[in-house]
């Protein structure tokens, strides 16, 4: 665990409701804007998310193939982490993982999934790990959208000092906390958790059909160019209907419908730009939180023109 | 056209084996293409998922030859709406699966310039990997 983290903890939080935080890869990199608005955002709630000591990577994509067991161990690793913070003390009987990566909440879920319905398969996994205490099974892995609606968005909606007004926004869900059903945070075909959320902080909310339309994913990686392609459609169509911004909680979407928007002018020229939030970004401001957590300076599409057309932020 | 397909041992056991690494009873599928009309990527496709769930009926190989399998980018929206319930994105895997399993990578990594790598999520990055290499 980050030890600077675990101060600032102590020292701004006591009374606080206390979960196991398993942050992810991008989160400390590429999202740290996701992160830190994440963090502060659910302290203003009265929620600590307390990083996992010694988490590691959860190997991003769930392995589909039935007989390869072996790139779920390091999922399950995860899991015995959060069985060890409640034997530390760190928790107190607080088995709800938290997430905020959609990417790494559909990994760790799955297998969680698949380790509960499967004694054998968890049984092969913690012979495998011989080194490590046996994960037993307990562990819930939640998305953070999923830990807000719990809270109530009428709390979230008491935090409000800045409401969002006339602010167009229209949320984007990806498909990671969608499908498959079996782990879904909301309605696979009709979510609207960020809807929920968004409505309580005074934002007009547009709904658009491709608001679980895949955003290409990895593709980016080997054609950025497939990718451009759906981002256009995403983005052209949120515009259509009156949206000046989107909002995600995926780094992986947000890098494909933010950065490739560069990829996306190179094939359509009239394309205008359009800047996608993390919808914790959003809530620090309507919070009425420091600038210095907004973390706009990684956004590729630049939010604070929109923002201060709004007058919702100063410079 | 027509063409003629004699199924022989070797087309059952590519059915089984695929059956196999997914999970899934491809036998089960019905072309009725809800998976091809719903796929967001099928624009860029050679062959529709339905077609593709086909050839595997059908034990064709040649199924592996075709970039579709490539293109599937596991969104799962196919494996929400199939009225069979059939989970098209394992099939998808599995077919990568048999060529990853012989050693045979989709994807340089060491091709791709370095200012990309430097800009990519690592989500992205170890995704990728994990899906175009073996």
């Amino acid at each position: 665990m980050n030890p600077t983290n675990t101060k600032e903890t102590k020292s701004t939080s006591s009374g606080n409701m206390k979960f196991p935080y398993y942050p992810g890869c991008t989160l400390k990199t590429t999202a740290k804007n996701f992160e830190n608005s994440a963090i502060a955002t659910a302290r203003a709630l009265g929620v600590e998310l307390l990083e996992i000591p010694r988490w590691n990577c959860c190997g991003t994509v769930f392995s589909l193939a039935q007989d390869d067991l072996i790139h779920h161990v390091a999922s399950v690793r995860n899991f015995i982490r959060v069985q060890e913070m409640n034997d530390y003390g760190l928790v107190k009987n607080e088995n709800r993982l938290v997430t905020l990566c959609s990417m790494c909440f559909n990994t760790l879920k799955s297998t969680n999934r698949r380790m509960k319905e499967n004694a054998e398969d968890l049984q092969k996994i913690n012979e495998l790990m011989y080194r490590e205490e046996d994960y037993k099974g307990n562990v819930e892995v939640l998305h953070f959208l999923e830990l807000l609606k719990s809270l109530g968005y009428e709390k979230i909606r008491e935090k409000v000092t800045k409401p969002l007004k006339d602010l167009n926004i229209a949320p984007y869900y990806g498909c990671m906390i969608l499908r498959p059903k079996e782990i879904a945070i909301d309605d696979p075909e009709d979510p609207t958790i960020q809807k929920d959320i968004l409505e309580a902080l005074g934002v007009s909310v547009i709904d658009t059909p491709y608001k679980k339309v895949c955003c290409g994913s990895y593709q980016t990686v080997k054609d950025k160019y497939i990718v451009a392609e759906l981002a256009y459609d995403i983005l052209s169509h949120a515009r259509k209907k009156g949206a000046e911004a989107l909002t995600t909680v995926c780094p992986l979407c947000a890098f494909n419908l933010d950065q490739r928007q560069q990829a996306v002018k190179e094939k359509h020229p009239d394309f205008e730009e359009m800047p996608v939030f993390y919808i914790t970004q959003l809530m620090t401001i309507a919070f009425g939180m420091d600038k210095d957590v907004f973390g706009f300076e990684q956004n590729y599409v630049d939010p604070r023109p929109l923002l201060k057309s709004k007058s919702l932020i100063e410079d | 056209m027509i063409k003629k397909i004699e199924i022989s041992p070797d087309n059952e056991k590519f059915l089984n084996k695929v059956n196999e690494l997914s999970g899934e009873v491809i036998t089960l599928c019905e072309q009725c293409g809800t998976c091809s009309g719903g796929c967001p990527l099928v624009t860029e496709m050679d062959i529709t998922p339905s077609q593709m769930m086909r050839l595997v009926q059908l034990g064709q190989k040649e199924v592996l030859d075709h970039k579709a399998i490539w293109v599937c980018a596991s969104c799962f929206t196919c494996t929400v709406r199939c009225p069979r319930q059939i989970d098209v994105s394992k099939v998808a895997e599995a077919l990568r699966q048999i060529i990853l399993r012989q050693a045979v990578d989709h994807i340089d990594i060491k091709a791709i310039p370095k200012e990309e790598i430097a800009c990519l999520p690592q989500i992205a990055l170890v995704s990728a990997c994990r899906k175009f290499t073996g």
